[in-house]
Protein backbone atom coordinates (compact mmCIF):
# COMPACT_ATOMS: atom_id res chain seq x y z
CA UNK A 1 0.00 0.00 0.00
CA UNK A 2 2.88 2.26 -0.05
CA UNK A 3 2.77 2.35 -3.67
CA UNK A 4 -0.46 4.38 -3.66
CA UNK A 5 0.40 7.06 -0.74
CA UNK A 6 3.56 7.38 -2.91
CA UNK A 7 1.52 8.00 -6.30
CA UNK A 8 -2.05 8.75 -5.29
CA UNK A 9 -1.65 12.02 -7.63
CA UNK A 10 -0.87 9.99 -10.41
CA UNK A 11 -3.97 7.69 -9.43
CA UNK A 12 -5.80 10.68 -9.14
CA UNK A 13 -4.79 12.33 -12.58
CA UNK A 14 -5.34 9.00 -14.39
CA UNK A 15 -9.12 8.40 -12.70
CA UNK A 16 -10.29 11.85 -13.69
CA UNK A 17 -8.76 11.57 -17.52
CA UNK A 18 -10.35 7.42 -17.69
CA UNK A 19 -13.22 8.69 -16.50
CA UNK A 20 -13.63 11.50 -19.22
CA UNK A 21 -12.19 9.67 -21.65
CA UNK A 22 -15.52 6.93 -20.44
CA UNK A 23 -17.99 9.59 -20.40
CA UNK A 24 -17.27 10.83 -24.00
CA UNK A 25 -18.08 7.83 -26.14
CA UNK A 26 -21.03 6.78 -23.43
CA UNK A 27 -22.67 10.01 -24.52
CA UNK A 28 -21.30 10.18 -27.84
CA UNK A 29 -22.84 6.51 -28.77
CA UNK A 30 -25.78 7.41 -26.80
CA UNK A 31 -26.64 10.02 -29.17
CA UNK A 32 -26.23 8.27 -32.26
CA UNK A 33 -27.97 5.07 -31.12
CA UNK A 34 -31.22 6.32 -30.13
CA UNK A 35 -32.33 7.30 -33.66
CA UNK A 36 -30.51 4.30 -34.89
CA UNK A 37 -32.62 2.35 -32.72
CA UNK A 38 -35.59 4.20 -33.28
CA UNK A 39 -35.37 3.64 -37.51
CA UNK A 40 -34.51 -0.51 -36.55
CA UNK A 41 -38.15 -0.13 -34.54
CA UNK A 42 -40.01 1.89 -36.91
CA UNK A 43 -39.36 0.51 -40.69
CA UNK A 44 -39.10 -3.64 -39.76
CA UNK A 45 -38.39 -4.32 -42.67
CA UNK A 46 -34.88 -2.40 -42.18
CA UNK A 47 -34.57 -3.52 -39.00
CA UNK A 48 -33.22 -6.95 -38.85
CA UNK A 49 -30.02 -6.07 -41.47
CA UNK A 50 -29.77 -2.70 -39.67
CA UNK A 51 -28.95 -4.78 -35.96
CA UNK A 52 -27.18 -7.26 -37.32
CA UNK A 53 -24.95 -4.67 -39.09
CA UNK A 54 -24.33 -2.38 -36.50
CA UNK A 55 -24.17 -5.63 -33.70
CA UNK A 56 -20.68 -6.29 -36.34
CA UNK A 57 -18.99 -3.40 -35.01
CA UNK A 58 -18.61 -4.81 -32.11
CA UNK A 59 -16.41 -7.71 -33.23
CA UNK A 60 -13.76 -5.68 -35.05
CA UNK A 61 -11.11 -6.05 -32.18
CA UNK A 62 -10.45 -2.75 -30.55
CA UNK A 63 -6.67 -2.84 -31.45
CA UNK A 64 -7.18 -3.19 -34.79
CA UNK A 65 -9.61 -0.52 -34.75
CA UNK A 66 -6.84 1.90 -33.05
CA UNK A 67 -4.67 1.59 -35.48
CA UNK A 68 -6.99 1.64 -38.69
CA UNK A 69 -8.74 4.49 -37.08
CA UNK A 70 -6.32 7.27 -37.44
CA UNK A 71 -5.27 7.24 -40.86
CA UNK A 72 -8.81 6.56 -42.25
CA UNK A 73 -10.00 9.66 -40.54
CA UNK A 74 -6.52 11.38 -40.47
CA UNK A 75 -5.37 12.15 -36.88
CA UNK A 76 -2.76 10.62 -34.58
CA UNK A 77 -2.60 7.35 -33.06
CA UNK A 78 -1.56 8.95 -29.93
CA UNK A 79 -5.07 11.38 -29.66
CA UNK A 80 -7.80 10.88 -27.36
CA UNK A 81 -10.59 11.35 -30.34
CA UNK A 82 -8.97 7.88 -31.85
CA UNK A 83 -10.06 6.20 -28.66
CA UNK A 84 -12.87 8.12 -28.10
CA UNK A 85 -14.12 7.35 -31.54
CA UNK A 86 -13.26 4.01 -31.28
CA UNK A 87 -15.15 3.52 -28.09
CA UNK A 88 -18.42 5.44 -29.65
CA UNK A 89 -18.22 2.98 -32.37
CA UNK A 90 -18.69 0.04 -29.56
CA UNK A 91 -21.32 2.20 -27.74
CA UNK A 92 -23.06 2.52 -30.85
CA UNK A 93 -23.11 -1.31 -31.68
CA UNK A 94 -24.06 -2.27 -28.05
CA UNK A 95 -26.70 0.16 -27.39
CA UNK A 96 -29.08 0.44 -30.50
CA UNK A 97 -30.12 -3.36 -29.88
CA UNK A 98 -30.78 -2.18 -26.51
CA UNK A 99 -32.98 1.48 -28.22
CA UNK A 100 -34.29 -0.65 -30.78
CA UNK A 101 -36.08 -3.17 -27.70
CA UNK A 102 -36.76 0.06 -25.57
CA UNK A 103 -39.07 1.31 -28.43
CA UNK A 104 -40.69 -1.51 -29.13
CA UNK A 105 -41.58 -2.46 -25.40
CA UNK A 106 -43.11 0.66 -25.41
CA UNK A 107 -47.23 -0.22 -24.86
CA UNK A 108 -48.93 0.28 -27.87
CA UNK A 109 -52.45 1.30 -26.54
CA UNK A 110 -50.66 3.95 -24.67
CA UNK A 111 -49.00 5.01 -28.11
CA UNK A 112 -52.54 4.55 -29.59
CA UNK A 113 -54.24 6.59 -27.34
CA UNK A 114 -51.52 9.45 -27.45
CA UNK A 115 -52.48 9.27 -30.98
CA UNK A 116 -56.15 9.47 -30.80
CA UNK A 117 -56.14 12.33 -28.67
CA UNK A 118 -54.35 14.26 -31.22
CA UNK A 119 -50.70 14.46 -30.61
CA UNK A 120 -48.83 14.63 -33.82
CA UNK A 121 -46.28 12.01 -34.43
CA UNK A 122 -43.54 14.96 -33.76
CA UNK A 123 -44.88 14.97 -30.45
CA UNK A 124 -45.70 12.01 -29.52
CA UNK A 125 -41.80 10.86 -30.17
CA UNK A 126 -41.02 13.68 -27.51
CA UNK A 127 -43.50 13.35 -25.49
CA UNK A 128 -44.87 9.66 -24.64
CA UNK A 129 -42.20 7.24 -26.58
CA UNK A 130 -38.54 8.49 -25.48
CA UNK A 131 -39.88 8.89 -21.87
CA UNK A 132 -41.59 5.56 -21.67
CA UNK A 133 -38.49 3.73 -23.38
CA UNK A 134 -36.81 5.83 -20.99
CA UNK A 135 -36.68 2.93 -18.16
CA UNK A 136 -35.08 0.26 -20.82
CA UNK A 137 -32.99 2.85 -22.36
CA UNK A 138 -30.95 3.42 -19.22
CA UNK A 139 -31.19 0.06 -18.15
CA UNK A 140 -29.03 -0.41 -21.81
CA UNK A 141 -27.04 2.91 -21.11
CA UNK A 142 -25.74 1.14 -17.76
CA UNK A 143 -24.17 -1.76 -19.81
CA UNK A 144 -22.42 0.44 -22.00
CA UNK A 145 -21.31 2.45 -19.13
CA UNK A 146 -19.58 -0.28 -17.50
CA UNK A 147 -17.93 -1.75 -21.21
CA UNK A 148 -16.89 0.96 -22.54
CA UNK A 149 -15.38 2.12 -18.70
CA UNK A 150 -13.05 -1.18 -18.88
CA UNK A 151 -12.69 -0.88 -22.40
CA UNK A 152 -10.65 2.44 -21.86
CA UNK A 153 -7.77 0.85 -20.42
CA UNK A 154 -7.29 -1.11 -23.92
CA UNK A 155 -5.85 2.43 -25.10
CA UNK A 156 -3.02 1.98 -23.25
CA UNK A 157 -2.07 -0.51 -25.73
CA UNK A 158 -1.57 2.39 -28.41
CA UNK A 159 -0.18 4.82 -26.00
CA UNK A 160 -3.26 6.69 -24.92
CA UNK A 161 -3.12 7.63 -21.20
CA UNK A 162 -5.49 5.72 -18.63
CA UNK A 163 -5.94 3.69 -15.84
CA UNK A 164 -4.36 1.09 -18.33
CA UNK A 165 -1.12 2.64 -17.59
CA UNK A 166 -1.20 1.22 -14.22
CA UNK A 167 -1.18 -2.22 -15.68
CA UNK A 168 1.26 -1.98 -18.36
CA UNK A 169 3.66 -0.08 -15.62
CA UNK A 170 3.43 -2.78 -13.04
CA UNK A 171 3.41 -4.87 -14.93
CA UNK A 172 6.78 -3.91 -16.53
CA UNK A 173 8.60 -3.12 -13.21
CA UNK A 174 6.54 -6.16 -11.13
CA UNK A 175 4.48 -4.22 -9.07
CA UNK A 176 1.38 -5.64 -7.90
CA UNK A 177 0.02 -3.21 -6.18
CA UNK A 178 0.32 -0.62 -8.83
CA UNK A 179 -1.87 -3.56 -10.52
CA UNK A 180 -4.60 -3.64 -8.34
CA UNK A 181 -4.77 0.24 -7.86
CA UNK A 182 -5.40 0.08 -11.18
CA UNK A 183 -8.28 -2.71 -11.23
CA UNK A 184 -9.68 -1.37 -8.24
CA UNK A 185 -9.98 2.37 -9.56
CA UNK A 186 -11.45 1.10 -12.86
CA UNK A 187 -14.17 -0.77 -11.17
CA UNK A 188 -15.16 2.19 -8.67
CA UNK A 189 -15.41 4.49 -12.53
CA UNK A 190 -17.59 2.28 -13.58
CA UNK A 191 -19.86 1.91 -10.15
CA UNK A 192 -19.69 5.44 -9.78
CA UNK A 193 -20.89 5.87 -13.30
CA UNK A 194 -23.72 3.57 -13.05
CA UNK A 195 -25.08 4.77 -10.07
CA UNK A 196 -25.43 8.05 -11.78
CA UNK A 197 -26.82 6.74 -14.26
CA UNK A 198 -29.04 5.14 -12.22
CA UNK A 199 -29.93 8.07 -9.87
CA UNK A 200 -29.94 10.46 -13.00
CA UNK A 201 -33.37 7.91 -13.80
CA UNK A 202 -35.00 8.02 -10.60
CA UNK A 203 -34.78 11.84 -11.34
CA UNK A 204 -35.46 12.17 -14.75
CA UNK A 205 -38.78 9.19 -14.53
CA UNK A 206 -40.13 8.91 -11.07
CA UNK A 207 -43.07 7.51 -12.33
CA UNK A 208 -41.44 4.87 -13.26
CA UNK A 209 -40.36 3.58 -9.58
CA UNK A 210 -42.84 1.03 -8.52
CA UNK A 211 -45.66 2.18 -7.07
CA UNK A 212 -45.51 1.33 -2.62
CA UNK A 213 -47.28 -2.17 -2.50
CA UNK A 214 -50.82 -1.29 -0.08
CA UNK A 215 -50.26 -4.20 1.36
CA UNK A 216 -47.16 -6.00 2.57
CA UNK A 217 -47.08 -10.27 3.44
CA UNK A 218 -45.82 -10.20 6.97
CA UNK A 219 -46.00 -12.88 8.87
CA UNK A 220 -47.41 -12.04 11.80
CA UNK A 221 -50.44 -11.10 9.78
CA UNK A 222 -51.28 -14.92 8.76
CA UNK A 223 -52.41 -15.83 11.99
CA UNK A 224 -55.06 -12.88 11.73
CA UNK A 225 -55.95 -14.61 7.93
CA UNK A 226 -56.54 -17.65 9.56
CA UNK A 227 -58.44 -15.97 12.45
CA UNK A 228 -61.06 -14.87 10.28
CA UNK A 229 -61.20 -18.36 7.75
CA UNK A 230 -58.09 -20.71 7.22
CA UNK A 231 -56.85 -21.19 3.55
CA UNK A 232 -56.75 -23.92 1.87
CA UNK A 233 -52.67 -24.61 2.62
CA UNK A 234 -53.31 -23.84 6.38
CA UNK A 235 -55.29 -26.48 6.50
CA UNK A 236 -53.25 -28.71 4.37
CA UNK A 237 -50.85 -28.21 7.19
CA UNK B 1 -74.56 14.46 -35.86
CA UNK B 2 -72.22 11.73 -37.06
CA UNK B 3 -72.77 10.33 -40.28
CA UNK B 4 -72.01 6.57 -41.15
CA UNK B 5 -72.68 6.81 -45.62
CA UNK B 6 -72.31 3.48 -46.99
CA UNK B 7 -68.80 2.62 -44.64
CA UNK B 8 -66.92 -0.35 -45.57
CA UNK B 9 -63.45 -1.70 -43.88
CA UNK B 10 -61.48 -4.59 -45.26
CA UNK B 11 -57.86 -4.66 -43.70
CA UNK B 12 -54.93 -5.95 -45.47
CA UNK B 13 -55.30 -9.40 -44.58
CA UNK B 14 -58.72 -9.95 -46.32
CA UNK B 15 -60.99 -9.21 -43.49
CA UNK B 16 -63.88 -7.81 -43.52
CA UNK B 17 -64.62 -5.50 -40.39
CA UNK B 18 -67.46 -3.25 -41.25
CA UNK B 19 -69.55 -4.17 -44.61
CA UNK B 20 -71.53 -0.73 -46.20
CA UNK B 21 -72.91 0.57 -43.21
CA UNK B 22 -74.85 3.10 -42.79
CA UNK B 23 -76.50 4.79 -39.70
CA UNK B 24 -76.80 8.40 -38.33
CA UNK B 25 -75.76 9.22 -34.56
CA UNK B 26 -77.67 11.71 -33.48
CA UNK B 27 -77.03 15.10 -31.96
CA UNK B 28 -76.89 15.89 -27.96
CA UNK B 29 -77.80 11.70 -27.82
CA UNK B 30 -75.94 8.33 -26.83
CA UNK B 31 -75.86 5.79 -29.19
CA UNK B 32 -74.33 2.36 -28.16
CA UNK B 33 -72.55 0.04 -30.74
CA UNK B 34 -72.77 -3.38 -29.33
CA UNK B 35 -72.06 -6.59 -30.88
CA UNK B 36 -69.63 -9.33 -29.82
CA UNK B 37 -65.31 -9.39 -31.13
CA UNK B 38 -65.58 -9.13 -34.91
CA UNK B 39 -68.44 -7.06 -35.31
CA UNK B 40 -66.73 -3.81 -36.35
CA UNK B 41 -67.91 -1.88 -33.79
CA UNK B 42 -64.56 -0.85 -32.80
CA UNK B 43 -63.74 0.14 -36.31
CA UNK B 44 -66.22 2.22 -37.11
CA UNK B 45 -66.02 4.29 -33.93
CA UNK B 46 -62.57 4.66 -35.25
CA UNK B 47 -63.62 5.91 -38.13
CA UNK B 48 -64.89 8.91 -36.43
CA UNK B 49 -61.74 10.49 -35.41
CA UNK B 50 -59.75 8.97 -38.70
CA UNK B 51 -57.51 6.16 -36.20
CA UNK B 52 -59.01 4.21 -39.12
CA UNK B 53 -59.64 5.04 -42.58
CA UNK B 54 -62.41 3.30 -44.33
CA UNK B 55 -61.87 1.45 -47.61
CA UNK B 56 -64.95 3.22 -49.05
CA UNK B 57 -67.81 5.24 -47.91
CA UNK B 58 -68.01 8.95 -46.20
CA UNK B 59 -68.04 9.87 -42.89
CA UNK B 60 -69.23 13.13 -42.10
CA UNK B 61 -69.59 15.48 -39.23
CA UNK B 62 -72.02 17.85 -39.34
CA UNK B 63 -72.31 17.07 -42.87
CA UNK B 64 -68.29 17.82 -43.08
CA UNK B 65 -66.31 14.78 -44.32
CA UNK B 66 -63.68 13.94 -42.33
CA UNK B 67 -61.45 12.55 -44.69
CA UNK B 68 -60.99 16.30 -45.80
CA UNK B 69 -60.17 17.54 -41.77
CA UNK B 70 -56.95 17.25 -40.74
CA UNK B 71 -56.60 14.29 -38.26
CA UNK B 72 -54.70 16.07 -35.44
CA UNK B 73 -56.66 18.54 -35.44
CA UNK B 74 -60.14 16.13 -35.80
CA UNK B 75 -59.24 14.60 -32.50
CA UNK B 76 -57.85 17.07 -30.24
CA UNK B 77 -61.89 18.30 -30.30
CA UNK B 78 -63.11 15.11 -30.17
CA UNK B 79 -63.34 13.49 -26.61
CA UNK B 80 -61.60 9.50 -26.50
CA UNK B 81 -62.00 7.15 -23.61
CA UNK B 82 -60.35 3.66 -23.84
CA UNK B 83 -60.54 0.77 -21.77
CA UNK B 84 -58.58 1.85 -18.78
CA UNK B 85 -58.52 5.35 -19.74
CA UNK B 86 -55.38 4.98 -22.04
CA UNK B 87 -53.80 7.60 -19.73
CA UNK B 88 -50.29 8.58 -19.78
CA UNK B 89 -48.21 6.36 -17.52
CA UNK B 90 -45.42 8.74 -16.89
CA UNK B 91 -47.74 11.84 -16.28
CA UNK B 92 -49.05 12.58 -12.99
CA UNK B 93 -52.97 12.61 -12.75
CA UNK B 94 -53.46 16.23 -13.66
CA UNK B 95 -51.69 16.49 -16.30
CA UNK B 96 -53.04 13.55 -17.86
CA UNK B 97 -56.09 15.65 -17.52
CA UNK B 98 -54.81 19.10 -18.91
CA UNK B 99 -52.88 16.93 -21.85
CA UNK B 100 -55.36 18.18 -24.98
CA UNK B 101 -55.69 21.53 -23.68
CA UNK B 102 -51.84 22.07 -23.34
CA UNK B 103 -51.51 20.49 -27.09
CA UNK B 104 -53.90 22.97 -28.07
CA UNK B 105 -51.97 25.72 -26.36
CA UNK B 106 -54.07 27.01 -23.39
CA UNK B 107 -51.09 28.31 -20.41
CA UNK B 108 -50.36 25.51 -17.83
CA UNK B 109 -52.09 27.71 -15.22
CA UNK B 110 -55.26 27.69 -16.73
CA UNK B 111 -55.45 24.15 -17.96
CA UNK B 112 -54.62 23.12 -14.60
CA UNK B 113 -57.57 25.12 -12.77
CA UNK B 114 -59.72 23.82 -15.60
CA UNK B 115 -58.27 19.91 -14.66
CA UNK B 116 -59.25 20.66 -11.06
CA UNK B 117 -62.92 21.56 -11.70
CA UNK B 118 -63.19 18.57 -14.21
CA UNK B 119 -61.66 16.05 -11.51
CA UNK B 120 -64.46 17.66 -9.58
CA UNK B 121 -67.47 17.17 -12.02
CA UNK B 122 -65.76 13.50 -13.11
CA UNK B 123 -66.19 12.27 -8.86
CA UNK B 124 -62.54 12.80 -8.10
CA UNK B 125 -61.02 13.82 -5.05
CA UNK B 126 -58.55 16.84 -6.11
CA UNK B 127 -55.79 15.59 -3.79
CA UNK B 128 -55.53 12.71 -6.40
CA UNK B 129 -53.77 15.50 -8.99
CA UNK B 130 -50.43 14.83 -8.17
CA UNK B 131 -50.52 11.02 -8.20
CA UNK B 132 -49.52 8.77 -10.95
CA UNK B 133 -51.93 6.70 -13.11
CA UNK B 134 -50.38 3.48 -11.63
CA UNK B 135 -51.23 4.74 -8.32
CA UNK B 136 -54.77 5.00 -8.71
CA UNK B 137 -57.20 2.52 -8.49
CA UNK B 138 -59.23 1.35 -11.72
CA UNK B 139 -62.15 3.11 -11.77
CA UNK B 140 -60.35 6.12 -10.47
CA UNK B 141 -58.43 5.70 -13.69
CA UNK B 142 -61.39 5.73 -15.36
CA UNK B 143 -62.80 8.31 -14.32
CA UNK B 144 -59.01 10.55 -14.99
CA UNK B 145 -59.78 8.97 -18.58
CA UNK B 146 -63.39 11.15 -18.63
CA UNK B 147 -62.01 13.76 -17.41
CA UNK B 148 -59.43 13.93 -20.20
CA UNK B 149 -61.61 13.43 -22.82
CA UNK B 150 -64.69 16.32 -21.69
CA UNK B 151 -61.00 19.11 -20.67
CA UNK B 152 -61.64 20.85 -24.30
CA UNK B 153 -65.53 20.73 -24.08
CA UNK B 154 -65.80 18.87 -26.50
CA UNK B 155 -69.57 18.06 -29.24
CA UNK B 156 -68.38 14.51 -29.36
CA UNK B 157 -67.44 12.21 -26.69
CA UNK B 158 -66.16 8.48 -27.81
CA UNK B 159 -66.14 5.84 -25.78
CA UNK B 160 -64.61 2.98 -26.66
CA UNK B 161 -65.44 0.34 -24.10
CA UNK B 162 -64.34 2.20 -21.46
CA UNK B 163 -65.80 0.19 -18.37
CA UNK B 164 -64.88 -3.67 -19.68
CA UNK B 165 -61.54 -3.46 -17.23
CA UNK B 166 -62.93 -2.40 -14.10
CA UNK B 167 -64.98 -4.98 -11.60
CA UNK B 168 -69.05 -5.15 -11.58
CA UNK B 169 -69.87 -2.51 -8.76
CA UNK B 170 -66.96 -0.05 -10.11
CA UNK B 171 -69.16 -0.51 -13.33
CA UNK B 172 -72.31 0.36 -12.14
CA UNK B 173 -70.42 2.96 -10.65
CA UNK B 174 -69.43 4.53 -13.77
CA UNK B 175 -72.24 3.91 -15.61
CA UNK B 176 -74.80 6.07 -13.54
CA UNK B 177 -71.84 8.94 -13.18
CA UNK B 178 -72.04 8.91 -17.09
CA UNK B 179 -75.78 9.11 -17.15
CA UNK B 180 -75.61 11.86 -14.99
CA UNK B 181 -72.71 13.30 -16.29
CA UNK B 182 -74.52 13.14 -20.15
CA UNK B 183 -78.18 14.67 -18.59
CA UNK B 184 -76.10 18.41 -17.71
CA UNK B 185 -73.23 18.11 -20.80
CA UNK B 186 -75.79 16.60 -23.28
CA UNK B 187 -72.65 15.39 -25.55
CA UNK B 188 -72.72 13.62 -28.60
CA UNK B 189 -71.81 9.99 -27.02
CA UNK B 190 -71.05 7.17 -29.17
CA UNK B 191 -70.28 4.44 -27.00
CA UNK B 192 -68.80 0.47 -27.70
CA UNK B 193 -69.48 -2.07 -25.66
CA UNK B 194 -70.48 -5.85 -25.87
CA UNK B 195 -72.20 -5.86 -23.18
CA UNK B 196 -75.92 -5.56 -24.14
CA UNK B 197 -76.98 -4.93 -20.13
CA UNK B 198 -74.52 -1.45 -19.96
CA UNK B 199 -75.95 -0.93 -23.69
CA UNK B 200 -79.33 -1.38 -22.83
CA UNK B 201 -78.52 1.05 -19.48
CA UNK B 202 -76.57 3.69 -21.55
CA UNK B 203 -77.95 3.93 -25.19
CA UNK B 204 -81.01 6.17 -26.21
CA UNK B 205 -80.00 4.72 -29.21
CA UNK B 206 -78.87 1.02 -29.34
CA UNK B 207 -77.08 -0.42 -32.50
CA UNK B 208 -76.75 -3.93 -32.39
CA UNK B 209 -73.95 -5.45 -34.82
CA UNK B 210 -73.58 -8.99 -36.68
CA UNK B 211 -69.97 -10.62 -37.08
CA UNK B 212 -69.13 -9.37 -39.96
CA UNK B 213 -69.68 -6.29 -39.51
CA UNK B 214 -73.56 -5.82 -40.66
CA UNK B 215 -76.50 -3.84 -38.30
CA UNK B 216 -78.86 -6.30 -37.06
CA UNK B 217 -80.89 -3.91 -35.58
CA UNK B 218 -81.31 -0.22 -34.20
CA UNK B 219 -83.39 1.40 -32.40
CA UNK B 220 -84.01 2.22 -28.70
CA UNK B 221 -84.03 -0.19 -26.05
CA UNK B 222 -87.38 -0.99 -25.99
CA UNK B 223 -88.16 -1.08 -29.53
CA UNK B 224 -85.38 -3.72 -29.54
CA UNK B 225 -86.69 -5.97 -26.35
CA UNK B 226 -90.36 -5.45 -27.78
CA UNK B 227 -89.52 -6.78 -31.37
CA UNK B 228 -86.33 -8.36 -31.67
CA UNK B 229 -85.52 -7.93 -35.52
CA UNK B 230 -84.29 -11.75 -36.21
CA UNK B 231 -83.25 -14.84 -34.13
CA UNK B 232 -79.53 -13.28 -34.15
CA UNK B 233 -80.93 -10.41 -31.98
CA UNK B 234 -83.23 -12.24 -30.04
CA UNK B 235 -79.97 -14.60 -28.78
CA UNK B 236 -78.20 -11.65 -28.47
CA UNK B 237 -80.40 -9.62 -25.77
CA UNK B 238 -81.33 -12.81 -23.99
CA UNK B 239 -85.15 -12.78 -25.22
CA UNK B 240 -84.72 -16.73 -26.23
CA UNK B 241 -83.78 -17.53 -22.94
CA UNK B 242 -87.04 -16.26 -21.44
CA UNK B 243 -84.56 -13.72 -19.52
CA UNK B 244 -86.88 -10.80 -21.13
CA UNK B 245 -89.66 -12.37 -20.44
CA UNK B 246 -90.90 -11.35 -17.72
CA UNK B 247 -93.88 -12.01 -15.24
CA UNK B 248 -95.48 -11.14 -11.83
CA UNK B 249 -96.21 -13.81 -9.28
CA UNK B 250 -98.10 -13.14 -6.07
CA UNK B 251 -96.28 -13.88 -3.08
CA UNK B 252 -98.38 -12.79 0.05
CA UNK B 253 -99.75 -9.60 -1.60
CA UNK B 254 -96.47 -8.62 -2.92
CA UNK B 255 -96.01 -8.77 -6.51
CA UNK B 256 -93.00 -10.24 -7.25
CA UNK B 257 -91.42 -10.03 -11.17
CA UNK B 258 -89.81 -13.34 -12.30
CA UNK B 259 -87.97 -14.92 -15.26
CA UNK B 260 -88.70 -16.60 -17.81
CA UNK B 261 -86.81 -19.46 -15.66
CA UNK B 262 -88.47 -18.36 -12.33
CA UNK B 263 -86.23 -16.64 -10.84
CA UNK B 264 -86.87 -13.56 -9.30
CA UNK B 265 -85.72 -10.13 -10.61
CA UNK B 266 -87.78 -7.91 -8.43
CA UNK B 267 -91.12 -6.43 -7.13
CA UNK B 268 -93.70 -4.31 -8.56
CA UNK B 269 -93.44 -1.37 -7.67
CA UNK B 270 -96.35 1.06 -7.09
CA UNK B 271 -97.56 3.81 -9.50
CA UNK B 272 -95.16 5.83 -12.01
CA UNK B 273 -91.16 5.53 -11.22
CA UNK B 274 -89.81 9.29 -11.06
CA UNK B 275 -86.84 9.88 -12.84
Amino acid sequence: MTWVGANIAQVWNLSVLHLWLSVQPIVIGFVIAVPLGLVAWRYRWLRGGLLSVIGLLYTIPSLALFVLLPPVIGISVLADANLVIALSIYAVALMTRFAADAFAAVDPVVRRSAVAIGYSSWRRFWAVDLPLAGPALLAGLRVVAVSTVSLVTVGILVGIDSLGLLFTDGLQRGILAEIATGIVMTVVIALVLDLVIALAGRLLMPWARRPPRRRRWLPWRSSRTSARGATAAEVAE
Amino acid sequence: MIEFDRVAKRFPDGTEAVREITLTVPSRRTTVLVGSSGSGKTTLLRMVNRMVEPSSGQVRIDDEDVATLNPVTLRRRIGYVLQGGGLLPHRRVLDNIVTVLRLNGVRRRSAEERGLELMDTVGLDRALARRYPGQLSGGQQQRVGVARALAVDPNILLMDEPFGAVDPIVRTDLQNELLRLQSTLDKTVLFVTHDIEEAFILGDQVVILKPGGVIAQQGTPAEILADPADDFVATFIGAERGQRALRVEDHNGTQVVVDGRGRPAGVLAEGVPRQ
